[in-house]
């Protein structure tokens, strides 16, 4: 069983996203630091690309600044070696095809599992492609998480029943961001997952408020916070990693 | 259903294409794909786009033999394809008429697309009008600027166009926010893709609807001279208008097909777009194809004259093509598509679209060199009103719309 499970031992996780460089490679450093001392659970590390296309334009912005300050895919990994000389918390990638792909597949999964991440998400490698990463992932103890949208339906217990990790449980139609309300039937959804896998089930997009989160996690296993942090990136500069901290504890509490 | 899931290594060529695309649009391209290939086969469905073709379109385009051309170049017959006579000057008409028609049937309200120079946006637009659908058209600010008369037209054409302000502010960048789109609308929404990229089952819809003019063209030169060409020759951005003029000749095998892209600057400078020249294996908006992109798989900003070839990537098909040596792609510069843009209108009163103009670039290079009783069709995939004043401006004229 990988380390993502310790995210969901009999508690809620909360999830934390962040785009790996934002805005410079030791501020970001900083900032998952301070969001794992205030007590996320897994952290999702974000590597940029170009043309995100699952984001909206929050984490967009986010990508463009993390590049321009010269992120490289190798740059973090070694963001995640330096994290993992302290903390032992459930470590997962987010990134697009391509800068897996391009990297080559079984030399990406190489060398992220020798950082020490535990799984990768690839929000445009749906379930009849994730043949192009699985095995290499698999290969070096990494998990390929799978998403579950609103508009899954008849796909579900398919995705559900070979999830490894965790499911990632798109709440709402459209990109990443924060939504004033989440108005999609998730209780219909996970009780499908449910009876199809133990595999916890987090939901992520448009989270932003403790009530949210709260609401969130009567429903499922955790919650994907990404786009309400990155915000607080933005607008804080060298000043975010205690914004994230206190922002995360006021997260956390309600779960 | 969790067959197809467990089978699904379709819309394949060769290695390239795929369906490299977010869960939330998972059932919605099946379910395009499902319509698809029903109604491809349905009768009345074929004779309604038929209808539409002809009456609509001004099909079959003229396969008209450019005789002064021929004579001032001195070697191979060169036939020109006409798809600028086309309705909205294009051949995107070709391609929107199937799609639209298909939202329709498929019960659909709304189309949403991508566009470069405006020529897939305005003939989206003005299909949505004709066939009664809203109509949003996406276009990348950097091209609502390259091509303000168009935006005008879509407009005109009751359609929404949304300056697209994200990445380089261009073709890639609003296929992004197009599909950015699509998925927080999918139910009353079809995107009608304007070339044969992204996801499968597009590739292969707008090859299909394309191959009309290969169809023409194949039965037009048989008739006009009693044999294949020995050239075909179509600008490539996408590809849309080069493989619709391959397809029908793919299994003659004696029929050279060539590929012309955009090198903007030169192959050698940072400002191009030319993809077969300097592009790698990738997967980038849904499909696994070749990538004009760094070391890191970051996607590389493209630059070409031509708004319309602007893209760093290219379609799967012609990947293929390329890779079992059945196509071959050149890359033509900026300089010489504007000299065969005066060329082809100086000479033969014709004045085509920039795109295009890089085919004719290839022509006016190999023509020369073929013996007399050989045969080129070139495909003028667009008319060049549009282009006027960006060339008279590369030219050092000012000219105000």
């Amino acid at each position: 069983m990988s380390r993502i499970q310790n995210a969901f031992d009999n508690k809620k996780a909360f999830i934390a996203f962040l785009t790996a460089g934002d805005p410079d490679y030791e501020t970001s450093l900083n900032n998952f630091r301070a969001v794992i001392e205030a007590g996320a659970d897994l952290i999702e590390v974000g590597i940029p690309f170009s043309d995100p296309i699952a984001e909206g334009p929050v984490i967009q912005e986010a990508d463009i600044r993390a590049l321009s300050s010269g992120m490289t895919t190798d740059k973090v990994f070694q963001l995640v070696k330096d994290l993992r000389k302290d903390y032992s918390i459930p470590i997962v990638f987010m990134t697009y095809a391509n800068p897996v792909y391009h990297y080559g597949a079984d030399e990406f999964f190489k060398n992220a599992s020798e950082a020490g991440a535990d799984g990768i998400i690839i929000p445009d490698c749906p379930f009849e492609e994730r043949g192009e990463f699985e095995g290499s992932a698999a290969k070096y103890g990494m998990d390929f998480i799978s998403m579950i949208a609103p508009t899954s339906e008849d796909r579900i217990k398919t995705i559900a029943s070979q999830a490894k990790g965790f499911i990632y449980v798109v709440s709402s139609l459209g990109v990443t961001g924060v939504r004033s309300e989440i108005t999609t039937d998730l209780d219909s959804i996970i009780k499908l997952i449910k009876e199809a896998t133990d595999t916890p089930a987090a939901i992520g997009f448009g989270i932003s408020t403790p009530a949210q989160a709260a609401e969130m996690s009567k429903k499922a296993d955790g919650v994907i916070v990404g786009s309400a942090m990155v915000r607080i990136v933005a607008e804080n500069g060298k000043d975010a990693p205690a914004k994230l901290a206190e922002y995360v504890k006021s997260m956390t509490k309600g779960l | 259903m969790s067959e197809i899931l467990e089978n699904a290594v379709k819309g394949r060529f060769g290695e390239f294409g795929g369906q490299y695309i977010p869960e939330t649009l998972m059932n919605e391209i099946h379910k395009l794909e499902a319509a698809y290939e029903h109604y491809k086969n349905d009768p009345e469905f074929c004779a309604e786009l038929d209808r539409l073709n002809r009456e609509y379109a001004g099909r079959p385009s003229l396969l008209y033999y450019a005789e002064k051309m021929t004579r001032d170049l001195g070697g191979a017959k060169i036939y020109l394809k006409r798809e600028d006579l086309n309705h909205t000057g294009s051949h995107k008409i070709n391609n929107v008429l199937g799609q639209v028609l298909l939202a329709k049937k498929m019960g659909k309200t709304r189309v949403i697309a991508e566009t470069g120079a405006g020529q897939h946006g305005v003939a989206t637009a003005t299909a949505a009008a004709l066939m009664d659908m809203e109509c949003e058209i996406f276009m990348g600010e950097e091209d609502t600027i390259r091509q303000s008369l168009n935006v005008y037209r879509m407009e005109l054409l009751g359609a929404k166009v949304h300056a697209v302000k994200t990445g380089t502010k261009v073709l890639k960048d609003a296929v992004n926010e197009a599909m950015r789109e699509w998925t927080s609308r999918v139910d009353d929404t079809l995107y009608v893709l304007g070339s044969v990229m992204g996801p499968h089952p597009f590739p292969t819809i707008v090859r299909d609807f394309q191959s009309v003019i290969s169809k023409e063209s194949r039965a037009q030169i048989l008739e006009a001279e009693g044999k294949l060409p020995d050239v075909v020759i179509a600008c490539v951005g996408g590809g849309s208008n080069a493989i619709g003029s391959f397809y029908e000749y793919i299994k003659d095998e004696g029929v050279q097909l060539i590929g012309c892209e955009a090198a903007g600057l030169g192959v050698d400078n940072p400002k191009n777009a030319a993809t077969m020249a300097n592009g790698s294996l990738g997967i980038f908006h849904g499909m696994k194809s070749l990538f004009c992109q760094d070391k890191y798989g970051q996607i590389a900003p493209v630059y070409s004259i031509s708004a319309g070839l602007d893209y760093p990537g290219i379609g799967p098909e012609h990947a293929y093509l390329a890779s079992i040596g059945r196509a071959q792609y050149v890359p033509i510069t900026d300089e010489e598509a504007v000299r065969a843009f005066e060329y082809l209108s100086k000479t033969e009163g014709i004045i085509p679209a920039i795109e295009s103009s890089h085919a004719v670039a290839h022509v006016m290079k190999i023509a020369p060199k073929m013996p007399k009783d050989s045969i080129i069709v070139c495909t003028i995939s667009g008319r060049g009103d549009k282009d006027v004043a960006a060339i008279a401006r590369y030219r050092g004229v000012e000219i105000y719309e």
